[in-house]
């Protein structure tokens, strides 16, 4: 496997009136072409400051992120589709406003809504999908651009459990059959689990890494399958056991 | 269609039909009741008017050919005020939202600009302005465009921070950050805010034939007063009732047919 992402020493302080606060300190981590990897630790870690970092948003104070010329996807907390754009036109905002929007890639977004079920929905507004139906449209916003790697910042925690379930393995499968690489922050270890195949525990702030467990599950089970195996009980406690809870 | 479901619609109809009842009923009342009051010599006709006054004065105001002068000159000002404080408004909430140190800046000169009652402006604008047309539209934008740029500033600034993060996961331009993002999701904002503009407007334009001009709704009711003709005075006001609820449904109007769109 080959890099397609590497972390030197990442480290971020937030400057405030009253001072200094390292939020992330020393961070290295080398991602491979299709790894799917989480990012856990506990709340307030530094966990969404890397992921800004990684998407560009925010600037490291120090060290290196190499992104061997891949392109980059960002998926948010909330689906944050806007409700006076229409499904398609959601889907479409990234390629229009990277001034990439042609035939071509219209195409290519129309056939990922086809594919994925929303054949039926392309011409509705936001507000008229439930919201396991918004999140498959803010993946699909997300994959246009044919990022190679797939930043997502706690993606589903606004959708309940049944939802989570669904769209976990939505999620795993799309970006398994579109050959995406996927790095995930979530506070939710099971689904860290379950989706993927790397799991990177951030220790409390300043937060480095504090371990990184490799997750061996069957390539051809969904992530509601892995729910019910021993394994994932083993894993789980691993990991559980591993992160600071105040 | 179910017997219960039959009835539930015939009991929402009622309902309607009585509401509509009921507000035709107080206004007739009310009509009667004061050209009776009138008539009877209960109250003085000369101090309260009286319905057939007001209707003979607009006839006659009609007859002179004067009537579609005054109302015309009341809604062009009227209008002409209402586009230029929403472009303002627009322009100038925009201008804030582009640089935050600026808005910090501005801040305390709109609180006072917008706390100071802009009536005590008005000899001011007569002085610098003259007598003019262009006086009595510059106060009613003086009166409607602080509040729409402030009302419209807070739309702006107030976008959900994660589709902000969205658009820059997307571009660093600010630029293309206002305009697929900020801009079009304050389109609601902004239609509410014509509610507010156009009746900022006319009460600006009314202040300013108050104190100027020759023509208008206002110089009728100000006319009025001043040769004690208080048939002209209420004239006034109904005619100043009408356009008032004219302008509002040609907003609101245009609000419907703005949300028929996104839907």
């Amino acid at each position: 496997m080959t890099n397609i992402l590497s972390i030197k020493n990442v480290s971020k302080v937030y400057h405030t009136p009253k001072g200094e606060i390292v939020a992330t300190k020393n961070i290295s981590l080398d991602i491979e072409d299709g790894d799917f990897v989480a990012i856990v630790g506990p709340s307030g870690c530094g966990k969404s400051t890397l992921l800004s970092i990684l998407n560009g948003q925010e600037k490291a104070s120090s060290g290196t992120i190499n992104y061997h010329n891949k392109t980059i996807g960002y998926m948010l907390q909330e689906d944050a589709l806007f409700d006076w754009l229409n499904v398609l036109d959601n889907c479409l905002i990234g390629l229009k406003i990277k001034g990439k929007l042609d035939s071509d890639s219209k195409e290519y977004v129309l056939n990922l809504l086809n594919k994925y079920g929303l054949k039926d929905f392309i011409y509705s507004y936001p507000r008229n999908l439930s919201g396991g139906m918004r999140q498959r449209v803010a993946l699909i916003r997300s994959l246009a651009i044919k990022p190679d790697i797939l930043l997502m910042d706690e993606p589903f925690s606004a959708l309940d459990f049944q939802s989570r379930l669904n769209i976990s393995n939505d999620v795993y499968s799309i970006l398994k059959a579109e050959h995406k690489t996927l790095v995930i922050v979530t506070h939710d270890i099971s689904e860290a689990v379950t989706l993927c195949n790397k799991v990177v525990i951030l220790s409390k702030r300043p937060s480095y890494i504090k371990k990184v467990y490799d997750i061996n599950f069957d390539q051809n089970t969904l992530p509601s399958e892995r729910r019910n195996t021993p394994l994932f009980n083993e894993y789980y406690q691993l990991i559980w056991k591993e992160i600071d809870y105040e | 269609m179910s017997k219960e479901h039959q009835l539930y619609l015939k009991k929402r109809k009622t309902k309607k039909i009585l509401i509509y009842l009921g507000q035709i009923i107080i206004f007739i009342i009310f009509i009667i009741l004061w050209q009776l009051l009138t008539d009877m010599k209960v109250v003085d006709a000369f101090i309260v008017s009286s319905p057939k006054k007001i209707v003979d004065t607009i006839v006659g105001l009609y007859q002179s050919h004067n009537l579609f002068i005054h109302i015309g000159t009341t809604i062009y000002e009227t209008i002409i005020s209402f586009i230029i404080s929403m472009l303002i408004g627009i322009v100038f909430a925009s201008l804030l939202w582009s640089s935050q140190t600026l808005a910090k800046v501005m801040e305390p000169y709109l609180t006072i600009l917008n706390s100071l009652p802009k009536v005590a402006l008005g000899p001011i604008i007569l002085i610098w302005f003259g007598t003019t047309t262009t006086s009595i539209i510059i106060m009613a934008i003086l009166i409607s465009s602080i509040v729409l740029t402030i009302n419209i500033y807070n739309g702006f600034i107030n976008i959900d921070e994660n589709k902000i993060k969205l658009v820059k996961s997307f571009t660093k331009s600010k630029i293309k950050l206002y305009y697929y993002l900020v801009f079009p999701s304050n389109i609601p904002t902004i239609i509410s805010n014509l509610k507010i503009c156009i009746s900022m407007s006319l009460i600006g334009i009314i202040m300013g034939e108050f104190l100027v001009s020759k023509k208008g709704i206002g110089y009728l009711i100000m006319y009025g007063s001043q040769v004690f003709n208080l048939d002209l005075v209420m004239s006034g006001i109904i005619l100043l009732c009408i356009v008032a609820t004219t302008l509002y449904y040609l907003v609101y109007y245009i609000e419907k047919k703005y949300e028929k769109t996104t839907h």
